[in-house]
């Protein structure tokens, strides 16, 4: 079995540690993982802001990076869910395919593939999931609260097994933080506005870490969080996950 | 009125300067979205509905031309005088047509929202008419001069207080009172005025049957049928994709209506109107308005399939943040966000931006339209036919040519770490850097991970 890590580039430049802590945590539990060096942004950014046009080269640099791998594992549901939806490429569209299918986003390829039972961690504080949106509508990395179904959610399966570590309830569990990617900058305010909507939601329940399965929505909120100076401390899942390892 | 000329985020950071209100219509819209998951989750083969009705929707789409005819007919067969209006413009003059035929000068409306897009009461005011919105929220907004900034609750984001205001300037409340009984018994005794001398009533169709003829109007007031039966003549506009092929149809369609828009099991009032009374007349205003350009275009076809409950608005985050207002559009929220690019394009085209995709419009969707996934759909409908700034096409190109080459992203990355950790006021201006406004950036680390893995992936 071959695993390549896939970090979004914003991750690769901002928040490496988020990717070192993803590398750590597929190989405590024994996977041979690979960084290939050709990656670099999975197109999304353009996509997103309506210049999915733009992206062929970033598709077709994706594909060679990425070919040849059993199983491709990011810490991001977005730039996952981008990949599974909008990687094409007329000249070789059935490596696009193939990668599509191969693509995960690192909670559900260690509750789905590797199935992993019990993790060794220890993180004894009060913490709240903000799960991202593409992760949980897109990938169906949880039940959204819009859809009569059974309620599941597979971040909070894994953050169970952490030790000492205590889920707080939301008032909205699955509200969006506002990030959006150019949305962020173009509407601003709303945002803004968004993101301190959860952040309410967070210390009213009295978390002291907020974690989550995309830097993004992460990176938007810890920006909020420490204009405003609050005792929040925002971690990416995998850091969670490998806390006491 | 009419804020055509201001963008969604301008409009947008000019409502959220009001932070009190800004909560209190998150909250209020949130209150009625739990309320809709309380009663849904009471639903067992909810989801089942939703795939039938969505089913349906998509057959009646594939057919539409047949079933309009199959309507048509039955209906003439009724009795009822059917016209067909190719737009807004059209619409507007049949049913002024009908009005000046009748010599009628009072005229009693409940709620439609074809009425608002085609927007009847100006065009009728330029002909010396009045037109009365008799559904309570709608009337409050049209008092106040205002559009509705919601499909099925006109007047959200009007306070109570502030009802009592506009009822004192124009129905001569008490001053200051804001009492919701109160108010609402002054609203009732002028309408029932309005009701009992009107010479026509103007309604709304929420689903018409190709098999009987016969439109269904769903209120919880009661006006549309006060309207129409106190009434000599009853107008009833429509847009082609209110049909649905059989009675039983509605067995789904009713279900899921009211529950999904506010909450309750169904609405007050299941109206259904089949033929004119003796001795009265009765008008189907069937509109195209861009709808058939609509079912052209794959992408946003399923579009059509929208029967109005309003609940997309209600979950989404950027609209309950933003006001209805913010929208321009008759139609607001995250679907008036895809039906409007339909109809002007250039005036529209900030409304595809204002979403974050989050997916919760087609989650909450009861027939299923993939309302996100349609936003994505028209930001790039938008970007080909050049709705977009150039700043922005020229700065997409750039980015796409720096993130798609692994030595020239490398070498953009440390750069921009440096930057900001060298110039950090330049990087963190507020006029230059609308992220800087309200959040801090992140601290840029002395390396990447390709190039911390450069050094330690031998060890790993």
């Amino acid at each position: 079995m071959r695993v390549a890590l896939f970090i979004p580039c914003y991750v690769d430049q901002f928040y490496p540690k988020v990717a070192i802590a993803t590398l750590k945590l597929l190989q405590h539990l024994g996977l041979p993982v690979e960084y290939p060096m050709q990656q670099t942004c999975c197109g999304q950014p353009m996509a997103n802001g309506g210049f999915e046009h733009l992206t062929g080269s970033c598709n077709s640099n994706f594909i060679k990076a990425f070919t040849g791998y059993d199983y491709i594992v990011s810490p991001s549901g977005s730039c996952v869910l981008h990949v599974k939806d909008h990687l094409h490429d007329h000249k070789q569209e059935d490596a696009a395919t193939a990668v599509r299918s191969r693509v995960y986003e690192l909670c559900e390829f260690l509750t789905d593939v590797v199935k992993v039972d019990s993790i060794k961690a220890s993180f004894p504080r009060k913490v709240a999931l903000h799960q991202g949106c593409h992760g949980q509508r897109g990938l169906r990395l949880a039940s959204s609260s819009e859809v009569v179904a059974s309620p599941f959610s597979k971040p909070v399966q894994l953050l169970k097994m952490v030790a000492g570590l205590e889920l707080v309830d939301l008032d909205r569990p699955d509200e969006c933080c506002g990030f959006g990617g150019t949305f962020c900058v173009t509407e601003e305010a709303v945002s803004s506005a968004m993101g301190l909507s959860r952040i309410d939601d967070y210390t009213k329940h009295a978390a002291t870490v907020v974690t989550g399965t995309d830097v993004s929505c992460l990176m938007h909120q810890e920006g909020l969080i420490k204009r405003k100076k609050l005792p929040l401390e925002v971690m990416h899942i995998s850091e969670v996950l490998v806390s006491g390892l | 009125m009419n804020t055509h000329n201001i963008t969604h985020p301008e409009a947008a950071t000019e409502f959220l300067k009001n932070k009190e209100r800004v909560q209190w219509h998150d909250e209020t819209l949130w209150f009625v979205r739990h309320k809709r998951d309380k009663i849904v989750n009471e639903i067992p083969e909810w989801e089942q509905l939703r795939e039938l009705a969505s089913q349906i929707k998509d057959h009646t789409l594939s057919r539409l031309d047949e079933y309009l005819q199959e309507f048509e007919a039955a209906a003439i067969s009724n009795g009822v005088t059917v016209h067909w209006a190719s737009d807004a413009a059209e619409h507007n003059r049949i049913v002024h047509n009908i009005l000046a035929k009748h010599g009628a000068q009072k005229i009693v409306k409940s709620k439609s929202m074809l009425t608002e897009e085609c927007h009847l009461n100006e065009y009728l005011e330029t002909q010396g008419i009045e037109v009365v919105d008799t559904d309570l929220g709608e009337r409050i907004v049209q008092l106040n001069k205002e559009m509705p900034s919601h499909i099925v609750l006109p007047a959200i984001h009007i306070k109570k207080e502030e009802v009592g205001e506009i009822f004192h300037q124009h129905l001569g409340t008490e001053k200051g009172a804001s009492d919701p009984l109160y108010l609402a018994l002054a609203a009732r005794e002028h309408l029932r005025q309005k009701f009992l001398a009107a010479d026509i009533a103007i309604t709304g169709v929420n689903f018409a049957v190709a098999e009987t003829g016969a439109i269904v109007v769903c209120t919880n007031e009661g006006n549309a049928d006060l309207g129409a039966h106190l009434a000599k003549v009853h107008i009833a506009c429509m847009g082609i994709e209110k049909l649905i092929p059989r009675t039983e149809h509605l067995s789904v369609f009713l279900r899921l209506l009211a529950r999904n828009a506010t909450g309750q099991n169904i609405t007050a009032y299941s109206s259904h109107f089949r033929k004119p009374a003796e001795g009265s007349e009765m008008h189907i205003v069937i509109v195209d308005n861009g709808r058939t350009t609509q079912l052209g275009r794959e992408a946003f076809r399923n579009s059509l399939k929208c029967i109005r409950c309003g609940a997309c608005l209600n979950t989404c985050p950027v609209y309950r943040r933003s006001g209805g207002h913010s929208y321009h559009n008759a139609t607001a929220g995250p679907i008036g966000a895809i039906l409007a690019p339909n109809l002007d394009m250039r005036k529209n085209a900030d409304l595809p931006f204002a979403s974050t995709l989050c997916g919760s419009c087609t989650d909450v969707c009861p027939v299923k339209i993939d309302i996100h996934n349609q936003l994505y759909q028209w930001r790039q409908v938008l970007t080909q036919e050049g709705y977009v700034p150039a700043a922005k096409t020229a700065s997409m190109k750039v980015m796409a040519g720096v993130l798609s080459s692994p030595a020239r992203y490398s070498f953009a990355g440390k750069w921009a770490r440096k930057f900001l950790r060298w110039f950090p006021g330049l990087a963190m201006n507020k006029k230059l850097n609308p992220w800087a406004r309200q959040r801090e950036l992140p601290e840029p680390p002395k390396e990447s991970f390709r190039e911390w893995y450069k050094k330690n992936s031998r060890e790993l």
